[in-house]
């Protein structure tokens, strides 16, 4: 017999070898692609940017955890880690470095520890972080070193305006989408991300790469980006549909900004998403349609972050409304012939 | 694409290591333990004395009620005790105990059954027989046999469904009893169909049972009223209202039954031991046990005399290994672990797992991350995590009319949820509360 004594608990006594921390180590590991093709495209910069964003969010975790709210730290469960990666992908990579450091504070500090902590969090805390720098920092938060590969490949990096931002101030300028056109990007350009923009929101190419991977681990369902995305297409296409000459062609809409980034790394944050499939699906129209009006209409050129937070605000109210379906609820009792 | 339930389930590790290995047959024990409460209900009444002498089969508790079922001797010998001894359920129990005699020849012989096909009873008394026999469901839930089978006048029944799924990872009592006794059950689903006039049957067996699939085809091949379906692996497919849905694509109502659809559901073990009472008046005093686990030197399939300890069985496959941390009864999604062995086999006993060193602690329970795992996984359409989080802070209004009393506790939350949360532990504490709550209201 063993010395050990032996155990005595309810039910199921086996358990499915999925950890939360794997689960955070997987997005880990799908940010890696588009953070190679950040390096790549921004240099050091852009390394710096990640790495400081990464070391004060996991500061500040264990000092308000230790020292303010004297509870267990938690900076090994991937949550703090992943939220520094994200943040810094949603920053322009030459943005002061105090600048980063304030965004993990606040990102960190206000919008999860304060809320309680993992899992109790309303908002996204990475886009609460950019948003709050965006708000507080416009000019610097919209600098873009814009990335051009000259014909040895070589890649410079200058500053600029974004994809998006070209065309919302052309477009105010009432130029049309025919004048704007040759100031863009090629599409190939979005797709491999030599484009201006955040950090890691760029390379549309290696950001799907990581998020099929997350698909295919089943960290995430098809459900919200699929839904973000196909949104995104319609409204953009009908407006694009009528007057080409003044709407962008969904496609620079899908290609630029942050559409992918948030689409797959961002809305699907397990936390502050919907927990039903039809909850999901509702959040992911809601993220869309919001993106558009403000990319159209708004005075910013992008939306994305802000339909995030938007829609994040609404999660308890879908989660209500949009329960999972009862097994046999509605059912009377008859016989179905088969 | 072959059938199972659309919503929900999990897929736990098989490790059915027993299922190439044929039932053996325990040694009667020197003394049978024999609790009079084996099933869901009301506890069998003591009819026998200290000092009485029993024979084989012999009642020495009777049907408490209606929810209740006759127990019958497994041995032949003399009663020297009444008893409270801790059972399956870890509670103190009223038994009986019974010492074999073991110069009763009766004990050992190992009858050889021939297969009898020819039904001759009445339907009446085929029910009857059931009653008396002892007969409760085998297949865990142990709910008396009759009381599943006493339909009212005028309810519209058009199957009989035969729940072979055994979707409990490690077990293979019934796999092996459909390999050994296909014939035998065939008769018994006659029996029943004939007991209850349904003239359609199927036999529900998961894809990881090949060769029992393939015996049951050969069976029924010019069959017209029974037929086997393959089904899907997915846990808790054995669950009745999960193997009606797969099997007839009916949905069981909301706090309804299988009968509300016109569907009666039985487990293979508790057909073979309807076909023993009424073919050859055998009461159910023995069943078939896998004594399972990873570590165990010679793990097995065994016809094991209810009242055995098992202690007996476990020192049949070679004793407790090395680092034994955890034992169940039963399997290990919906079994209970118990103290120690020295706890009798009962009429519910499928299984005896033992589980060693760090499979048999759970993860330390870590925040919700909010991640839907255990909505997606509940078979229910329950969302656990909330029906968690309201028994935790005692919202038993709520929880109640979050539909917690639904929840089958098939522990597919708990087994999936990443964050390692206890989640079926509270939902099991808050449907009693609220089923207490419920009693006092009425
Ligand atoms: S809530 Fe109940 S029915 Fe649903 S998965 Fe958990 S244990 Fe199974
Ligand atoms: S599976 Fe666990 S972590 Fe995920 S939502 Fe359910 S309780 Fe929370």
């Amino acid at each position: 017999m063993s010395e050990q004594p032996i155990i005595v608990s309810a039910s199921p006594h086996v358990h499915s070898d999925r950890t939360s921390k794997k689960i955070m180590y997987d997005v880990v590991i799908a940010l890696i692609p588009a953070f190679l093709v950040s390096v790549y495209v921004f240099g050091a910069s852009a390394f710096i940017v990640t790495s400081v964003a990464i070391a004060s969010c996991l500061l500040f975790e264990y000092g308000i955890q230790k020292y303010l709210f004297k509870t267990a730290v938690t900076i090994t469960d991937g949550s703090a880690l992943l939220t520094g990666i994200l943040l810094a992908f949603n920053l322009p990579s030459n943005l002061p470095i105090w600048m980063v450091i304030v965004g993990s504070l606040v990102a960190i500090g206000i919008a999860k520890l304060s809320f309680g902590g993992l899992g109790f969090n309303i908002f996204n805390p990475a886009l609460v972080g950019r948003v709050f720098l965006l708000v507080s920092f416009p000019v610097q938060m919209t600098m873009w070193p814009t990335a051009i590969v000259n014909n040895t490949n070589v890649v410079d990096a200058v500053t600029g305006a974004t994809s998006l931002g070209l065309i919302k101030e052309g477009l105010l300028f009432g130029k049309t989408m025919t004048e704007i056109s040759p100031q863009l990007p090629s599409t190939t350009q979005m797709l491999f991300g030599f484009t201006g923009g955040s950090l890691g929101e760029m390379s549309a190419l290696a950001l799907l790469l990581g998020g099929l991977y997350l698909l295919y681990r089943k960290v995430i369902s098809w459900h919200i980006p699929v839904t973000v995305l196909a949104t995104m297409v319609v409204m953009t296409g009908i407006f694009w549909f009528i007057d080409p000459e003044h709407y962008a062609s969904p496609l620079i809409h899908i290609l630029s900004g942050g559409a992918i980034l948030g689409a797959f790394f961002m809305a699907t944050d397990l936390v502050t998403s919907p927990m039903t499939k039809k909850g999901m699906v509702i959040f992911a129209i809601g993220i869309g349609v919001i993106t558009v009006v403000i990319r159209l209409f708004g005075a910013y050129p992008e939306g994305v972050s802000f339909a995030i937070l938007i829609m994040n605000a609404f999660v308890p109210l879908i989660n209500t409304y949009f329960k999972p379906r009862r097994f046999g609820a509605k059912i009377k009792a008859k016989i179905v012939s088969l | 694409m072959l059938k199972t339930f659309p919503k929900g389930g999990v897929h736990p590790p098989e490790n059915k290591l027993t299922s190439a290995k044929s039932i053996k047959r325990m040694a009667v024990p020197k003394v049978v333990y024999v609790p009079i409460s084996q099933h869901i209900g009301i506890p069998a009444e003591i009819i026998v004395n200290v000092k009485d002498a029993v024979e084989i089969g012999q009642v020495i508790a009777k049907s408490g009620g209606f929810v209740s079922s006759n127990i019958h001797s497994p041995v032949a010998g003399t009663v020297t005790k009444l008893d409270l001894i801790i059972d399956t359920s870890g509670y103190k129990k009223q038994c009986i105990v019974i010492r074999t005699d073991v110069k009763n020849e009766a004990n050992f012989q190992e009858i050889e059954y021939p297969l009898v096909k020819d039904i001759i009873l009445e339907p009446k008394a085929i029910l009857q027989k059931i009653n008396d026999y002892g007969i409760v469901g085998l297949g865990g839930a142990t709910f008396p046999a009759h009381v599943k089978l006493n339909v009212k006048e005028g309810t519209v029944l058009d199957h009989l469904i035969i729940n072979g799924v055994e979707c409990e990872p490690y077990l293979t009592a019934d796999h092996r009893l459909m390999l050994e006794k296909a014939e035998e059950i065939m008769v018994g689903v006659e029996i029943l169909m004939h007991a209850l006039n349904i003239n359609k049957a199927i036999i529900g067996i998961e894809n990881n049972k090949k060769d029992a699939i393939d015996i049951f085809k050969k069976l029924t091949q010019n069959n017209q009223k029974i037929k086997v379906a393959a089904l899907q692996v997915k846990y808790p497919q054995g669950g009745e209202k999960q193997l009606v849905r797969a099997l007839l694509n009916r949905e069981v109502p909301k706090n309804g039954l299988p009968l509300d659809v016109g569907v009666i559901v039985h487990n293979v073990g508790t057909i073979f031991a309807i076909y023993q009472a009424i073919q050859h008046n055998v009461p159910l005093t023995e069943r078939v046990v896998t004594v399972t686990g990873k570590k165990l030197e010679n793990p097995a399939n065994y016809w094991v005399k209810i009242g055995t300890p098992i202690t007996d069985l476990v020192n049949e496959v070679g004793g407790l290994p090395e680092g034994t941390r955890k034992i169940v009864n039963g399997g290990p999604m919906m079994g209970k672990a118990i103290k120690n062995t020295d706890v009798p086999v009962t009429k519910g006993t499928s299984g005896i797992l033992v589980i060693a060193d760090d499979e048999a602690s759970r993860g330390e329970p870590k925040n919700c991350i909010r991640c839907s795992e255990c909505v997606f996984v509940c078979p229910m359409g329950l969302e656990p995590h909330l029906l968690m989080n309201l028994s935790e802070k005692g919202l038993y209004e709520r929880a109640s009319a979050e539909d917690i009393m639904t929840c089958i506790e098939c522990g597919s939350c708990s087994y999936v949820c990443p964050s390692h949360r206890p989640l079926l532990d509270y939902i099991r504490f808050g449907k009693q509360i609220v089923k207490k709550l419920n009693t006092a209201k009425n």
